[in-house]
């Protein structure tokens, strides 16, 4: 490696960053001094991108910063058929729900059964052991092919390679941000062959159309049932409708009342915000509204409401009251009241600005786009679009004072060296940087400001990360570097180190 | 009392069998090594954890009454019984690795702690925690920091408050310079054992033209990146034959004892380990809640075990953002409540006792007609700790808005 041998200098430094930045422009993050066009195109492309591929500097200021903008706006005009193709290396990704339950669920259940027929029998000794020493053994009776984790590798890879590659960059910054919003957990039991549906068939369709569309389809899905237990909440002893006995007698171990996990985070995290203005009294009433949305587990994962699991008495949410004997409109009519309401535009409204404009957004900015929200009804491709083409957002006092979260770094780092990567290696390093993709236990998803990315330590991380992508250690990655010039290859090292590439 | 198969199995503490400790921890109370060498190690439960679960009233029948499905039996109803500490409170089965340090005198519970706060979000219940204001969503710092930061001592060591975490946890973000470590193995730049190479060196000077906050970042990362080396360069067995369980918290204990073993200077040090949140399926002596306490005690009584005769500088204390509903829920669960129990335990502990005022389990004595009141603030717990084994001497900057009130204080620590 030529940066080891080299001594070193802070002249020698300046010199390469003089010749790289002359080399292609768009390589930096936005610390340079270079023209004013360039550092806006630049910040367009560091926030509705994954950051600037070497060239892409220059056709934004081609074709100028609005119509750029726009077309990033509207990817379905987008061609990506490039990066469609590769997809076909992720076959997980095209599964059906069933389909992922016949390969990767079924087996592990078997090998479960199996395990316990052995215990009953008394061919094996039964042991007491941690949860992850028996799931692991459990596992290793399971053929590799048929383990859930390959569906993870291969989700997140596919995040990694669309990231970097997607011509429709924006959409993919987007789709980080509501997965993030919607958090669900891959580690939480069924999560691990919920998760490739949920992403495909309930979020990534929706995020250019109408907030509540897409909430109520996150509450409908079997990923968020089980990820936050709403699918085991039934109605309470007092207001059970008449058929529930039999249900209940029919299974020993079924759930007996409610479950208020998922009826908080819908009011904390999905929609009015944790100082949203309700009660803990509106939580319960909520959860009593959403008592018998469910997982069919017949064949694979569906929706389902049951009747029969649903709190028949009348409720109260925030003010309005639902009359006794309602089923499952009940539930989806609360879920647009909430997705409608302006607490929950001021709340997705400051999630977007602090998103795409500064960790702490300013407020009137936050509220013309709370307003927007509203007046659109939750447009969510017009709320974008008012923030991204806010005066705040090219006011450049805000230019490079976001800190790249690790995906962020890791992909920015991939498309500025011109490389390309097959997403797997890479999203390992991504995971090992403190963000692993699909993984994150708590509802609250990965925090969005700054000050959660960058300390001390988790810069060492960072640096050794930029090192390993230089010189081209990182397993099914690959960067240009060497083409560059003679000495690039210590270049792209102090590019992607550089305290400039932490931000965006 | 208990099955002692069991014990002998799944702890891996043969030596502790039937509550005896080795000597070496006998004569920690006369040990303890020069002053201003102690640690803290602060641990988070994320997603609140189940005290009622964990120490168990078992002279409350209303405890018996709330929880049907999930309760731990009381002492001697056979081998899955709550394991009795004072004739009211028992331990979980699955936490007996730490018993013995109970019955030595080397742990305490103070149950019905808590954060005054009365959010069920986890996120702010966490914030507050770590803050150390609760209900004050805008103080900037983690409380831990300041505790470290506040002290005035002549050089400090850059490895002064470790996290052993992917990213900074609130509790430690602040002006400390807190590092995060999430691999001592693994944490450098470039080519291993080379910390001085000429890529560490190449990149140290590029961030010489950072902006001030993050230049200082680098430099302590570069500092601790030096340490942490010449820490590798001494070694890493465990020691008095201690076994960590697999899984991240025991490695992340393992790492905290080789620091402290190491002498680099740690004041605080900091691990978190999630899975507590038991909304559905938590279980009583068996089930979701058991396995992880089994896992998460013996853990800790590896780490005990393994600093040795060293434990008499070192305290650990546990934490979690809030308890659990008294009644178990629909799905043999519980939901988000108030108070919980907090675990102390090494050097300066006066063990052997459950403290805190329990407030009790009938209806008008629970917070909000569902949860375990909170008797204890947490800060007094920290308090104490931070001024009696730190030496931390302003508390209000620790605890801004918060008067220690010294006739509340428990006498945990001596």
């Amino acid at each position: 490696m030529m940066i080891l041998a080299r001594r070193v200098s802070e002249r020698w430094i300046a010199a390469l960053l003089a010749l790289l930045l002359a080399l292609a422009p768009g390589f930096a993050g936005a610390g340079d001094a270079s023209s004013p066009s360039d550092a806006l195109a630049r910040h367009v492309l560091n926030r509705l991108a994954f950051g600037p591929r070497p060239g892409d500097v220059e056709r934004v200021r081609r074709i100028g910063i609005e119509a750029y903008v726009e077309e990033q706006l509207s990817p379905d005009r987008i061609a990506d058929e490039s990066v469609e193709a590769r997809l076909d290396g992720f076959p997980t990704l095209r599964m059906t729900q069933a389909q992922l339950f016949d390969r990767f669920e079924r087996p592990l259940k078997e090998a479960r059964r199996r395990r316990k027929e052995e215990l009953a029998r008394g061919e094996s000794e039964r042991e007491e052991e941690p949860t992850e020493q028996r799931l692991a053994k459990l596992r290793d009776l399971v053929p590799p092919e048929n383990r859930p984790r390959r569906i993870l590798e291969e989700l997140s890879a596919a995040r990694v390679v669309r990231a970097a590659d997607s011509r429709r960059q924006l959409n993919e910054v987007l789709v980080d941000f509501w997965l993030n919003h919607f958090n669900v957990d891959f580690a939480k039991g069924a999560d691990r062959f919920l998760l490739t549906s949920f992403e495909r068939d309930v979020v990534r369709p929706r995020i250019w159309g109408k907030f509540e569309d897409l909430l109520l389809a996150t509450a409908k899905s079997p990923a968020m049932l089980f990820y936050l237990d709403n699918a085991r909440s039934v109605a309470d002893a007092e207001h059970r409708p008449p058929g529930f006995r039999v249900l209940a007698a029919a299974r020993p171990k079924a759930p007996t009342g409610l479950n208020e996990n998922y009826a908080r985070e819908l009011l904390e995290l999905h929609t009015l915000g944790v100082d949203g203005g309700y009660s803990e009294r509106d939580v319960t009433e909520l959860a009593r509204v959403l008592t018998g949305w469910s997982i069919d587990r017949r064949d694979g994962a569906d929706f389902v409401f049951r009747p029969a699991l649903h709190d028949v008495g009348a409720k109260t949410v925030l003010g309005r009251t639902l009359a006794p004997g309602g089923g499952v409109e009940e539930g989806e009519e609360t879920i647009r009241f909430l997705a409608r309401h302006p607490s929950t535009a001021r709340h997705i409204a400051w999630k977007l600005c602090q998103r795409f404009v500064a960790d702490d957004p300013p407020p009137a900015l936050v509220e013309r786009v709370a307003k927007r929200f509203l007046a659109t009804r939750g447009d969510l491709r017009e709320t974008v679009r008012e923030v991204v083409t806010s005066a705040e957002f090219r006011d450049p006092a805000f230019f490079g004072e976001k800190v790249k979260s690790p995906f962020e770094y890791a992909v920015s780092g991939v498309r500025a060296l011109g490389g390309s990567t097959d997403g797997r290696g890479l999203a390992r390093e991504i995971a090992r940087m403190g963000e692993p993709l699909y993984a994150c236990a708590p509802p609250t998803g990965y925090p969005e400001a700054s000050a959660g990315w960058l300390s001390a330590g988790a810069l060492v991380a960072r640096l050794d990360f930029s090192l390993a992508l230089a010189e081209g250690r990182i397993p099914g990655t690959r960067v240009c570097s060497e083409d560059v010039a003679d000495g690039a290859g210590d270049g792209a090292a102090v590019l992607l180190a550089a305290p400039e590439f932490q931000k965006r | 009392m208990f099955d002692r198969r069991i014990f002998l199995k799944s702890s891996g503490l043969a030596l502790f069998a039937g509550g005896f400790l080795p000597n070496v921890f006998l004569r920690m109370a006369e040990a303890g090594t020069a002053a201003g060498k102690k640690t803290i190690v602060a641990i988070f439960q994320r997603g609140a954890v189940d005290g009622l679960n964990v120490v168990v009233p078992h002279g409350e029948k209303l405890y018996y009454d709330a929880r049907p499905t999930i309760a731990v039996p009381r002492p001697g109803a056979g081998d899955e019984a709550a394991i009795d500490l004072d004739g009211f409170f028992g331990l979980h089965p699955a936490m007996e690795p730490l018993l013995p340090f109970y019955r030595n005198g080397l742990a305490a519970f103070v149950h019905a702690a808590g954060s005054p706060d009365a959010t069920r979000s986890h996120f702010d219940a966490q914030d507050f925690m770590e803050s150390g204001t609760p209900g004050v969503k805008t103080t900037a710092d983690g409380f831990l920091s300041r505790a470290v930061a506040g002290r005035v001592e002549g050089r400090t060591s850059p490895l002064r408050a470790v996290s052993l975490t992917p990213t900074l946890p609130r509790i430690l973000s602040g002006s400390a310079g807190a590092v995060t470590i999430p691999d001592l193995e693994r944490f450098g730049v470039g080519k291993r054992g080379d910390p001085t190479g000429d890529a560490s060196r190449l990149l140290e000077s590029l961030y010489d033209r950072a902006d001030p906050p993050l230049r200082a970042t680098a430099r302590e990362s570069f500092e601790a990146m030096r340490l942490v080396e010449s820490a590798r360069a001494a070694g890493g067995t465990t020691e008095n034959g201690a076994e960590y369980p697999p899984g991240p918290f025991g490695a992340a204990l393992r790492q905290i004892a080789r620091l402290i073993r190491a002498d680099v200077g740690l004041e605080v040090a900091f691990a978190d380990v999630g899975g507590w949140d038991t909304h559905a399926g938590e279980g009583g002596t068996t089930g979701q809640l058991s396995t992880r306490l089994r896992a998460y005690s013996a853990a800790i009584a590896a780490f005990a075990r393994d600093l040795g005769p060293q434990l008499a500088d070192v305290t650990l204390v546990t934490m979690s953002e809030f308890g659990r509903t008294v009644r178990e829920n629909g799905n043999r669960g519980t939901d988000h409540g108030h108070a919980n129990a907090m675990l102390v335990l090494g050097g300066g502990v006066r063990g052997g006792r459950v403290y805190g005022k329990w407030p009790g389990l009938d209806e008008s004595h629970l917070f909000e007609n569902r949860d375990v009141a909170v008797t204890t603030d947490f800060r007094d717990v920290f308090a104490e700790i931070l001024a009696r084994r730190l030496g931390v001497r302003d508390l209000d900057l620790v605890f801004p808005g918060y008067r220690i009130d010294p006739r509340k204080r428990l006498g945990l620590v001596a």
